[in-house]
């Protein structure tokens, strides 16, 4: 079923793809974007308790509707689920896709879509209760591993094993929710699951102070926003949106202390933001405010990440590989100028 | 005059009172009294725990962290997102126009079951003809200087109503025509009809829906887009009418060759005999399965979660991933409110069938 569909999806696109072309003409006459978003997925999108749609894939959106259309809340969100989520961007019922999407070379080529910078490095991970002690997925030979038969993450666990000389014993389960609660009644040492993923279902755990995370990864899952094919300016907007967001985080630009460093900063700074006599606005097809407007909107990349899946949000998730390429982690955003 | 005396009767057992009662009915023999024990073996250790988790430990007011520390259910999370289980993403200040919507349906339907009440042939046109295009304006909006409130903002309980009712009300036309289309004597009617019918009886309704919301779209003329909400609503009324038609032939096949032949003897056309003489009595005998279709509408109605839309409980699993939320005690206090949510909607609907079939004399007689 999936293959037919992605097939059938594929062939429609090609036809498609190039009179979809003229996205912000499109967005500037209806006066907002059409962001896709999940259905609910802690930290990455889902609505709040006034019925406004927060996270961290939503405030991507913010950032890109500042910069386009100089008004963050000019976003309307469409939930999507797995299966339509690319069907939604393709048949132009979303501009860009802000969904915890894994970036592939199936669907960046044969469904047709194009993957603006990395927000956010997902992976495969594990979970210990903190009394076991263990701290590294190095020591985790001999131990009891809790998965769902036959999904991906008991092979990249297999494989994991394998290659590094341990031993351990699986126990495997049908459905996701009672490995879960396999798990939380002690029936195995480890859980595992994405990164993200894990950070959520601890909280659903009876006690959820009682288990951390290991930094490792085994697998991975990095997670993109979308657009379709065949129309490249609209691709350059939402590329270079995220690299300022990321490039506002290296060069200490915060929501903060942005018309001070408007003002004082350095030349690298001053360009990102457009007060240099060298502005960006016209090469991206925007004004010169453009970067200045996204990181306001919401913040830098850094605070984005604080304020939905860092240490002080319920999910507590360690930066790890989202670190900036200056503290360790594989974040870095191409230079703007 | 009598001479051999019957025997003495003993002094009858206690006949009338309570313990009598629970003699006759929950200690009759021993396997009775088995069973009764069970049962409230049962009661005494599940109940109090639950009525504890509702209730006892239950947080009203207060924040995730409230709820977690009480370990009950969390209805202070089911207090926070009232307003959007009930009416979705529908502007707060709109919200008026859903309750109007809503209660002028409740104020036609109530005529309906009282007795005395003459004239429901009018009331019933209203709801079928004049009421979907009234509800249409005021829920949509954009006449009468109502703003626009796009469908995408649907949500909720609300969405729940409007998809169920819709399906409800689509799909009894549908599958009437249906019925009788199958039963014609005109063979292109009879089998388009009959490949309709068996088509959509053969795939899920998940399947009609995915192809509504995924495959159509594709299939349309770029920049062409049928909104979201209308394709569903189109795939529910259209898959439950060919439920739907099934359940009324079988009406159609209860009736006697006889009434057929008496309608026409007396000069009746097809419609008229279909409408006045052979539909009445086929439709009652079909309520059962009527309502049990309609029950099974409105479970149905969760399956457009897979496309995006967000009815009761989608908006509750969506607040239930909410990270200020998210914990063991919230999922769960959510799922409790959905499915209370389902079981008002299911369980009054099947009373009201109950209490029709009682009106039309049908549960006596048979």
């Amino acid at each position: 079923m999936m293959k037919l569909l992605t097939a059938s999806t594929a062939i429609t696109l090609a036809g498609t793809g190039f009179a979809l072309a003229g996205t912000m003409d499109d967005i500037k006459a209806r006066g907002h974007i059409q962001c896709g978003v999940t259905q609910g997925v802690p930290g990455f999108s889902n609505p709040n308790d006034a019925g406004d749609w927060t996270g961290f894939d939503v405030d991507i959106c913010r950032a890109v509707a500042a910069a386009v259309l100089s008004d963050a809340d000019a976003v309307r969100y469409t939930p999507l689920s797995n299966t339509e989520r690319f069907t939604a961007l393709q048949s132009g019922e979303v501009d860009i896709l802000s969904r915890t999407t894994t970036r592939t070379l199936n669907r960046d080529t044969a469904l047709g879509l194009n993957f603006a910078p990395v927000v956010f490095y997902d992976g495969q991970g594990f979970m210990v209760r903190e009394s076991s002690g263990i701290t590294s997925a190095m020591e985790l030979d001999g131990t009891t591993v809790c998965v769902s038969a036959g999904s991906t993450s008991e092979l990249n666990v297999a494989d994991y094993f394998t290659a590094n000389n341990m031993t351990y014993e699986p126990v495997r389960f049908e459905k996701a929710d009672e490995v879960l609660a396999a798990y939380d009644a002690g029936r195995c040492d480890v859980y595992t699951s994405d990164l993200s993923g894990l950070a959520a279902r601890r909280l659903v755990m009876q006690n959820p102070a009682e288990h951390v995370m290991l930094k490792e990864t085994i697998s991975k899952e990095p997670l993109a926003p979308a657009v379709r094919h065949g129309d490249d300016a609209w691709f350059d907007i939402v590329t270079w949106t995220v690299y300022a967001l990321i490039a506002a985080e290296e060069l200490g630009v915060t929501a903060a202390n942005i018309d001070q460093m408007k003002a004082e900063g350095s030349p690298d700074v001053q360009r990102l933001l457009g007060s240099s006599e060298t502005g960006t606005g016209e090469w991206v097809g925007l004004d010169n405010d453009w970067a200045t407007r996204a990181i306001a909107a919401g913040g830098n990349y850094g605070e984005l990440w604080a304020r939905h899946l860092g240490p002080d949000t319920p999910l507590k998730l360690a930066r790890g590989l989202n670190e900036l390429y200056t503290n360790g982690g594989i974040q870095y955003a191409m230079p703007i100028k | 005059m009598a001479t051999d005396h019957t025997a003495f009767l003993p002094p009858p057992v206690v006949s009338a009172g309570p313990l009598a009662w629970m003699r006759r009915n929950l200690f009759t023999d021993w396997r009775q009294t088995a069973l009764t024990l069970i049962v409230l073996y049962a009661v005494i250790r599940g109940v109090p725990p639950l009525l504890g988790w509702l209730f006892v430990d239950a947080t009203w007011q207060g924040t995730r962290d409230d709820c977690v520390a009480n370990g009950g259910a969390c209805w202070a999370f089911v207090s926070a997102r009232w307003g959007q289980f009930i009416y979705g993403f529908y502007p707060a200040d709109e919200r008026w126009r859903v309750n109007v919507t809503f209660a002028m349906l409740a104020l036609s339907v109530v005529p309906l079951v009282l007795p005395m009440v003459r004239g429901k042939g009018w009331i019933i046109g209203f709801l079928l003809t004049l009421y979907p295009v009234l509800a249409f304006c005021l829920l949509y909006g954009g006449v009468f200087g109502l703003p626009v409130v796009e469908t995408a903002r649907w949500g909720g309980f609300m969405l729940t109503l409007v998809v169920a009712i819709t399906g409800i009300v689509g799909s009894l036309p549908i599958g009437i025509l249906l019925a009788l289309g199958r039963r014609s004597n005109m063979p292109a009617i009879r089998t388009f009809c009959t490949l309709f019918i068996e088509l959509f009886r053969a795939v899920p309704l998940i399947t009609v829906l995915f192809m509504a919301s995924v495959m159509l779209p594709l299939f349309l003329p770029t920049g062409f887009s049928l909104d979201k909400l209308l394709r569903a609503l189109i795939g529910v009324a259209v898959f439950n009418g060919a439920l739907m038609a099934e359940v009324v032939r079988g009406g159609l096949q209860a009736i006697p060759k006889g009434q057929y032949e008496a309608a026409t003897a007396a000069g009746m056309g097809y419609w008229r005999m279909m409408g006045f003489v052979i539909l009445p009595q086929a439709l009652r005998l079909v309520i059962p399965g009527l309502v049990n279709t309609w029950v099974a509408i409105i479970k149905d109605t969760t399956l457009v979660l897979i496309i995006g839309l967000f009815d009761l409980l989608g908006i509750v699993q969506a607040g239930v991933a909410d990270a200020n939320w998210l914990s063991a005690s919230v999922t769960k206090t959510g799922y409790v409110f959905a499915a209370m949510g389902f079981w008002i909607l299911c369980f009054s609907l099947s009373r009201y069938s109950m209490y029709l079939e009682r009106r039309l004399g049908l549960g006596a007689s048979r």
